[in-house]
């Protein structure tokens, strides 16, 4: 029988601290019981047949083909990361892995094993509680999928991306890529070619989905590659907030996660796209975010990083008519032996638009953080206002974080202001919380939750208390 | 034979970036006495008061401190909040982000324990805030983040009044507050301290003492104690200044070192 989750440490590692197991409290592991796993590595014949099973559209199997080709061109870039990208081998990589036959309605017809690890990660609960719908993949496919029956007779549909494309394949083929094109960058390049899951939202005009819409992604073999494809359109007057949360068990080797993201946010419509990524130390994330604003149109990303082993993300907007406003809140959290890579762009391509960027990282125990993040105002767009503010929060002496700022205006008539702070935790601070009972720890975590609330706060309260609970693990036993 | 919650200090040496500051206190605060420190600028008054919470930058170099039975001097500093001991701050520090209400229930329950309920704590919390005329949209507000000189002490005070500790310093509690909110602050104090608690108040003025009546009275000056007495001493120095001791001391320190 397979319907055991395993929790028994690799063999293979030698210590867990190694891998920082210890406050990792999601690097459990599922027995492997799969439909079908390809074989490891990367070529053409990999690519077709993800093709061939999900019985695709003659011009998808050519995106996928072409997308290979310019990946397989592609140089690794030379920037961030610190080198790490090249150690990426991408012939041990699992690029397929179908865990079922079919994506399921009901949890009770999701395998027992896999369900059992929702149940784990709380999702099945939180449906139940506060969520208008529910995706959930599972290495490369969508297991379980919902949308509250309210919403999907007001037209409201959230899909994997593989449903979508057999059930709306008008709506997917006219988006789909045009905001990431497959030759964006090598990473975009890879997802593009073997894409599999990831969700499909389409809000039709002028409706608000009250509570939101939430999609887990789960990795569970070695060395697997989780390539999913998200898109969001959001029509005039519009509102929508899609959450996603990642996990994956500890190994001691790499695994790789790369997904695309693109949202489409149209006059006057509102979409917030919260990430709350909890990756294994063992993970290369590497991943394409972005949306195009219209007319007094938000796209807001609140993205929270915290764990796998180098995170390389920059979720961007393109405010492409007056009076679109972009936004991007984001925490990075580099522990023991992890690089955090993130930051946001925001590019302004009509005048009247505006934009905030506010990060805040923490890096303890020798982590690496860098802001990296791009303000761009194109010629002739004049009144743009554009606040960026990035504060550092180092733990001890070995940590380090990097700012790189870029800023690109072509027009006079604009307001950007940018703000960098880095601090240490003080010991005046942690003297001042010690001296009213709290241990060295707990003083420093209490340190760290103030730093990042300003975005903890916007975050709705179930996943502000997961947050903070997350934080706290990563601090346990972090500190003296 | 001292009690068990009384703070005998003896003989006390402290350092600072290898600078004797404290150079042989010898003092015992019974519980449920009020005593005040007194002392020129750079006397070693906020030394004592660090020390005896457990700042790593002052460095013992002699001496010990007991309290229930142990010498501190070992104990961390939430070891010893734990055991019943405070230090309301002369410049409280600004923790941004962690609100009032949030610290101060973390606090409770790492000095208590567990045992208060939610509701009880919220109960406490107005209560005491009512003692100190505070308003309670502060609990909402981040801790010492903004606040006015007189807003800190007060929230010093409260935190007293919420942790309920057996000994407690109040380093210049005093300073920078206006004769109202110097009046509800020292009323505050007075109503926490007619318990069984020993206090401490360090000041450079006789004014919070119109307020607290204490048991006793100090004088430090250079990093020692040069008089102990009743409050009649408050008044001798409200006249004559801290001149004659500090004459005193210097005399005895030039003799000392020739």
């Amino acid at each position: 029988m397979t319907d055991v989750i395993t929790e028994v440490a690799n063999p293979q590692v030698a210590s867990v601290t190694d891998i920082g197991l210890e406050n990792y409290k999601y690097g459990f592991r599922d027995k492997e019981d799969y439909v079908f796993k390809a074989k490891r590595g990367l070529n053409r014949e990999i690519v077709e047949e993800i093709s061939h099973m999900k019985n695709e559209p003659e011009w998808m199997r050519k995106f996928r083909l072409k997308a290979l080709d310019y990946f397989e061109r592609r140089p690794t870039p030379k920037w961030g990361g610190g080198g790490a990208l090249e150690k990426i081998d991408f012939q041990n990589i699992y690029y397929y892995i179908r865990p079922t036959e079919k994506t399921s309605r009901s949890w009770e017809d999701v395998p027992e094993y896999i369900k059992g690890t929702f149940d784990r990660l709380g999702i099945p609960e939180a449906e139940r509680k506060f969520l208008a719908g529910v995706g959930a993949q599972y290495e490369s496919e969508v297991v379980y999928h919902s949308i509250r029956d309210d919403l999907a007779k007001k037209g409201v549909v959230f899909l994997s991306m593989d449903s979508a494309l057999v059930e709306y394949p008008d709506l997917v083929r006219q988006y789909f890529s045009t905001l990431i094109p497959p030759n964006d960058n090598k990473y975009a390049a890879l997802n593009s070619a073997v894409w599999s899951g990831g969700s499909f939202v389409y809000v039709p005009a002028g409706v608000k989905i009250d509570v939101p819409l939430q999609a887990y992604f789960r990795i569970n073999a070695e060395n697997m590659g989780q390539f999913e494809r998200t898109l969001i359109i959001a029509e005039p007057g519009s509102y929508v907030h899609y959450v996603e949360g990642c996990t994956a068990p500890t190994y001691s080797s790499d695994s790789l996660h790369s997904a695309v993201v693109e949202i489409i946010v149209k006059e006057g419509a509102r979409v917030r796209y919260t990430t709350i990524q909890n990756w294994s130390s063992n993970v290369f994330n590497l991943v394409t975010k972005r949306a195009a604003a219209y007319r007094d149109a938000t796209m807001e990303w609140v993205d929270c990083n915290i764990g796998s082993q180098l995170t390389m993300k920059y979720p961007s907007v393109y405010m492409m008519e007056p009076g679109a406003h972009g936004e991007v809140l984001s925490i990075a959290f580099a522990g023991k032996g992890q690089h955090q890579d993130a930051g946001a762009k925001m590019v302004h391509a009509a005048p009247h638009t505006t934009s905030t960027i506010i990060s805040k990282s923490i890096s303890k125990n020798g982590g690496r953080a860098t802001y990296r993040g791009l303000v761009k105002v194109h010629k002739g767009c004049h009144d743009v206002k554009s606040n960026v503010r990035c504060d550092a929060l180092l733990l001890d002496e070995n940590s380090r974080t990097d700012t790189y700022p870029y800023i690109e205006i072509e027009e006079d008539r604009v307001s950007i202001a940018h703000e960098a702070t880095v601090s240490k935790v003080s010991d005046e601070q942690l003297f001042y919380l010690r001296s009213r009972g709290l241990s060295d720890s707990e003083a420093t975590t209490m340190i760290v939750n103030g730093f990042i609330e300003p975005i903890i706060k916007e975050l709705p309260m179930e996943y502000a208390v997961e947050m903070n609970r997350l934080i706290q693990l990563e601090m346990e036993g972090s500190v003296g | 034979m001292a009690n068990q919650a009384d703070l005998v200090i003896r003989d006390l040496h402290v350092t600072v970036e290898n600078k004797e500051i404290l150079k042989g206190v010898t003092l015992t605060i019974p519980k449920g006495e009020v005593h005040a420190l007194m002392g020129p600028n750079g006397s070693g008054k906020s030394t004592l008061a660090y020390t005896l919470m457990g700042h790593l930058k002052y460095e013992v170099t002699g001496g010990e401190v007991i309290f229930k039975g142990q010498n501190i001097l070992k104990l961390e500093p939430d070891e010893r909040a734990k055991l019943g001991m405070f230090l309301a701050f002369q410049y409280p520090t600004a923790i941004s982000g962690v609100t009032m209400f949030n610290f101060l229930r973390t606090a409770a329950k790492a000095v208590h324990g567990d045992s208060i309920s939610p509701t009880q704590f919220r109960k406490l919390l107005r209560e005491k805030m009512a003692l100190l005329k505070m308003d309670e949209s502060l609990m909402q507000r981040y801790l010492n983040d903004g606040f006015s000189g007189g807003e800190k002490k007060r929230a010093e005070i409260l935190q007293m009044a919420v942790l309920q500790p057996e000994f407690a310093v109040l380093d210049e509690t005093d300073s920078g507050l206006d004769i109202d909110a110097l009046k509800t602050v020292a009323e505050g104090v007075s109503a926490l301290a007619s318990g069984n608690m020993g206090i401490l108040i360090i000041t450079h003025y006789q004014r919070i003492l119109n307020y607290i009546t204490p048991d006793y009275v100090h004088i430090m000056v250079a990093g020692a104690i040069v008089e102990s007495g009743g409050r009649e001493l408050v008044e001798q120095l409200e006249q004559q200044g801290y001149e004659k001791w500090v004459g005193a001391k210097a005399k005895v320190l030039a003799t000392k070192g020739s």
